[in-house]
């Protein structure tokens, strides 16, 4: 059940040569929602173990994309391969994909009626198959690694924001994902609790997980990424390790948005 | 001269009151029942099923809601022996409320369903669940939270609605209180009792559902 452990833990400028084989690939992919058209010819490699930060304005595609990758958005045209698996809106089993993808959402969307442990014990039971006594050993691991194992049989309106997040990031780690997905996992939180989440990510990060985190947490981003990315209108404007991305940005889009967004910023980059 | 009350004249056919009670309460308990497992899988229908059976669905409720109930009853017990399916009048009976409690019952549980944001269901997606363990793991309970007092107060009128089964002698409550009265001609003192043990069964259904409430829906629920 462990999580698989970088070989070295990699600096954040240091991308590719610890990093494994490929295990998302997107392909001139272009989705539209009715006659609007959100993504635009993005191709993406991520490898394994690479963690990415996602950045741009609202409405620039960034939730759209994630989505795309566990097809909660269907694409209209272009290849998405997600660890060996084509995508499409119409595969009979993307659920077997999806489990494998863990994902974290904005509004945390625990479910209200489960204590925070059976939270993390639905999934490993129902779809995984494990017997209740084993799911909720590993449900107790990763609430003991998010640091709350005292809000185990608690309710999530018990909870507080922080709290629930991080059960939300318990009960995606419980399937023991490949990947994780984290949609502004810290938007919605009241800033005094930022902090509690976004260390549970960068443990997370530390153990080698392969992330894809939309954020506008910049000191996140220089910490753990491997990779920064700046998407403007559907498309992916820049895309650059952070010490390249947020020094030397090459394109004036991309300076804009990092001029606004760094004058803003709530989180000030750790040392 | 005034009315003499006599109530001993109706004491003296307790037992017959208490059978057509009981009876009373089994033919709405299961008709609640069974119009449960009905409403569930007549919402997972109507919210998630193929366009066809929703129209089915449709037409079925719109029917039912729009229709008096005694004519329903009259409808499977007199109606239905043309098509060559006859029933007693009990299975008529529990039939007749479950077709009726059962429209009603799909409406209240697809509001709870569409009461239940998108999130929720992205995130059981986002685990792996099917759509069927969504609906029974993720969507099924909350949305009974969701509407319980409605559907709750639906029952009680099905318990209620359950006296004009009487009009084909289905052996209840009120059947029996008709058939009293008519051997001893109190029919007020009749009615009256009959009133008053029609408010005591109501008052033991809502404590019932309040202990379901409390055992079930407030508990922890994970099988
Ligand atoms: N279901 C939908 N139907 C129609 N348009 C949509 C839908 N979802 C998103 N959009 C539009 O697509 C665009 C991209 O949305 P998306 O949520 O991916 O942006 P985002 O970069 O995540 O923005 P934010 O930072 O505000 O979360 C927006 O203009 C949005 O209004
Ligand atoms: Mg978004």
């Amino acid at each position: 059940m462990a999580m698989p452990q970088a070989a070295t833990a990699p600096g954040p400028d240091s991308p590719g040569s610890e990093l494994g084989d490929v295990i998302i690939e997107m392909k001139k992919v272009n989705k539209w929602y009715g006659t609007f058209h959100v993504l635009h010819d993005v191709d993406l490699q991520v490898r394994r173990g690479e963690r990415i930060v996602i950045c741009g304005p609202s409405g620039s595609g960034k939730s759209t994309l994630i989505r795309c990758l566990n097809q909660l958005e269907e694409h209209q045209q272009g290849e998405i391969v997600v660890d060996g698996v084509t995508l499409n809106a119409h595969m009979p089993r993307i659920d077997v994909v999806r489990r494998e993808i863990g994902m974290v959402f904005q509004s945390f969307n625990l479910f209200p009626h489960l204590t925070a442990l059976e939270n993390c014990m639905l999934a490993p039971m129902k779809v995984r198959g494990l017997s209740r006594e084993e799911a909720e050993r590993i449900a107790r691991t990763y609430l003991e690694r998010v640091h709350i194992p005292e809000q185990a049989g608690k309710f999530p309106v018990q909870l507080s924001g922080g709290q629930q997040q991080r059960v939300a990031i318990a009960r995606s780690l419980c399937m023991n994902p490949k990947i994780m997905l984290f949609d502004e996992a810290t938007s919605a939180l009241d800033p005094e609790m930022v902090n509690e989440v976004l260390d549970v990510m960068v443990s997370l990060a530390e153990s080698g997980m392969t992330m894809l985190v939309v954020t506008h947490e910049m000191g996140f981003a220089r910490r753990v990424a491997d990779r920064v990315i700046f998407m403007d209108a559907g498309e992916i404007v820049e895309s650059a390790p952070p010490s390249q991305f947020f020094a030397n940005p090459q394109n004036e889009r991309t300076r804009q948005f990092l001029g606004q967004i760094l004058s803003g910023n709530r989180t000030p980059a750790p040392a | 001269m005034a009315y003499q009350f006599e109530f001993a004249d109706v004491f003296a056919y307790w037992p017959e009151l208490l059978r057509g009670a009981l009876h009373t309460l089994v033919l709405s308990g299961l008709a609640m029942v069974i119009g449960m497992v009905v409403a569930v899988l007549g919402a997972l229908g109507k919210t998630s099923g193929p366009r066809w059976l929703q129209w089915i669905l449709d037409a079925y409720i719109e029917v039912i809601r729009n229709t008096p109930f005694l004519i329903q009853i009259f409808m499977i017990y007199f109606g239905l022996p043309a098509a060559g399916v006859r029933l007693s009048s009990e299975t008529a009976a529990l039939l007749a409320l479950v077709v009726n409690v059962g429209a009603y019952g799909i409406e209240i549980i697809r509001a709870g369903i569409e009461s239940i944001s998108k999130g929720q269901i992205e995130a059981g997606k986002s685990l792996g669940l099917r759509p069927l363990q969504i609906f029974r793991y993720i969507i099924l309970k909350p949305s009974i939270q969701a509407i319980y007092p409605s559907l709750t107060s639906q029952f009680i009128l099905l318990m209620l609605n359950s006296s004009v089964c009487s009009a084909i002698a289905a052996g209840e409550l009120t059947a029996a209180a008709g058939d009293i009265q008519s051997r001893n001609f109190r029919s007020f003192e009749v009615y009256f009792v009959v009133t008053c043990m029609y408010f005591a069964m109501s008052v033991l259904f809502w404590g019932a559902f309040a202990a379901i409430e409390r055992a079930w829906l407030r508990k922890p629920s994970l099988r």
